[in-house]
């Protein structure tokens, strides 16, 4: 489904991507854990086109797409739900659903079912969300774009605890659904490893563990974090 | 009083005209961070377009009615091949685009000392903007007032597609945050093309309006271009609320002044403020206000 080869990219002349190769099947669910300054939103920024490759390439459905824009690798099916609650704070919720939908309110009422708290919130200005608020907002806007492809950065990061559960339940609940591929950044290991098939645990710019999630997935992966 | 409410209408016409370049400064500006001086010759642009259908319509009347339409779209492709041919390959690098398209603006004006000539260019006014109205009990030009409503209907139409439409969401959202504006499937790169050809197209209308009020030089955007970029800063970068109340209070502020000293004092006053005002509110009138810094 979505295939990462030796990718290495940089910031100006700074790599933080040493040959990053992974692959999430489709239909499967895939964790990449790591500290701070591991790379890891790097390597997303990389797979959705944000961060240019320096070499290496990415691949959806056997598709080269490293030369695509973001915007072309959203229309092939790429979704993506990038670091810190990002939302477009100077529009409501509402208008930052229909940015995607447009005019299909059926499409809309779909994501609002499965965010309800957004409801009695569709005229407010995004900007003036809680943090939660916002996450459960541009995660419902990514589902929009119906992706095959489904990228969370860090999806329950500053999040009050109460809605932390709400957000693991719905991002649990997608990595089940069987029609849709999930690539998930996540500080919180055991919620990571819950919720998908595989993990790659990232450092300093490179993969240096990968294995299935199983009953000792948690112990390995803060063994070599421990390292 | 009747040189009080003289001089309000005078300086919210002034202001009217600096509100139409401004709006699409805002636009450019605000959105993809280009200081394009050679907006000032898409107003130009206009103007001499106003001429020119002027000599193939041969009314005045028809001629300015045919020219708004027309003025805008050569003032926005001119933008648009601007973006296209030079601009685009200068993002994220203010300074440089500042340089060049100071250097295409010189380009233009001299485009058009060759092909119209040095001297000034008088377009005919329509008989039905010739004369006065009374409004409250005070005679206002024609001319002006239809100024006026003009800048004002750009206004509204342009608040109308950014507040209405698909196409407006896409151009706030790419203004708000360009990376996230790509990862839900925006072009950001097709919006900017769109922003400018709108942007430059309301500096044509504006153009085409300046002829109502005097001739046409190749140096006519050149003298607005300044202003206009004040009032940019002054009402906040990319708030069309605070562009429209500082083009309008620095049109009236600068009509009481010439009314009081001279256009040269006036000026030089009109700056001193600024200079004053931003010193205490660098952000402008308006700033983005959220909880995120996204």
């Amino acid at each position: 489904m979505l295939e990462l080869q030796d990718v290495v990219a940089a910031y100006g002349r700074t790599e933080v991507l040493h040959g990053v190769s992974l692959t999430v099947p489709a239909g499967g669910a895939t964790a990449v854990v790591g500290h701070n300054g591991a790379g890891k939103t790097s390597l997303l920024r990389a797979a959705v086109g944000l961060l240019p490759l320096r070499s290496g390439r990415v691949l959806l459905d056997g598709e080269d797409v490293s030369r695509l824009r973001p915007h072309q690798r959203v229309r092939r099916g790429i979704g993506y739900v990038p670091q810190g609650q990002q939302s477009f704070g100077q529009m409501t919720t509402l208008e930052n659903l229909q940015l995607v939908a447009r005019r299909d309110r059926a499409a809309i009422d779909e994501v609002l079912d499965t965010f309800p708290a957004l409801r009695d919130l569709l005229g407010r200005r995004a900007g003036l969300l809680s943090g939660g608020q916002r996450q459960q907002l541009s995660i419902a806007r990514t589902l929009l774009t119906r992706p095959r492809m489904l990228i969370l950065d860090e999806p329950t990061e500053g999040i009050q605890p109460n809605v932390v559960a709400e957000i693991e339940r719905v991002v649990a609940d997608l990595t089940r659904r069987g029609d849709l591929s999930v690539l998930l950044v996540e500080q919180h290991v055991g919620f990571a490893l819950r919720a998908t098939q595989e993990y790659h645990v990232l450092a300093a710019g490179r993969v240096v563990a990968h294995g299935s999630t199983g009953d000792h997935a948690a112990a390995d992966v803060r063994a070599v974090m421990a390292v | 009083m009747e040189v009080f409410v003289s001089q309000v209408f005078t300086g919210l016409s002034a202001g009217a005209v600096l509100l139409l370049i401004a709006v699409g400064l805002t636009l450019t500006f605000g959105q993809m961070g280009v200081i394009n001086m050679a907006h000032g010759e898409f107003l130009m642009a206009g103007a001499y377009t106003a001429y020119v259908v002027n000599l193939v319509v041969g009314d005045a009347g028809l001629g300015l009615l045919v020219a708004l339409p027309v003025g805008f779209l050569v003032g926005g492709l001119l933008g648009v091949v601007l973006e296209a041919s030079v601009i685009r390959w200068m993002y994220h690098r203010p300074l440089d685009t500042l340089l060049v398209t100071y250097g295409v603006g010189l380009v233009l004006q001299q485009v058009a000392r060759d092909v119209f000539g040095a001297p000034a260019k008088d377009v005919p006014s329509p008989s039905w903007l010739s004369g006065s109205v009374p409004v409250l009990g005070y005679d206002f030009p024609m001319a002006r007032l239809f100024l006026l409503l003009l800048s004002v209907a750009c206004l509204l139409a342009v608040l109308a597609l950014l507040r209405r439409t698909a196409l407006g969401r896409q151009v706030r959202a790419t203004v708000e945050n360009r990376d996230l504006a790509e990862t839900v499937g925006i072009s950001t790169r097709r919006t900017d093309r769109i922003t400018f050809f709108l942007g430059s197209g309301l500096a044509g209308i504006a153009g085409v309006a300046l002829t109502l009020l005097g001739s046409t030089g190749p140096t006519i955007g050149a003298s607005y271009i300044v202003e206009a970029f004040l009032v940019v800063v002054v009402g906040g970068i990319g708030q069309l609320k605070g562009t429209v109340i500082a083009a309008f209070s620095i049109g009236v502020l600068q009509a009481f002044l010439e009314y009081a000293t001279s256009g040269s004092i006036a000026k030089v006053v009109v700056f001193l403020a600024i200079v004053v005002f931003l010193q205490v509110r660098p952000q402008g009138i308006f700033a983005v206000r959220t909880r995120s810094l996204a």
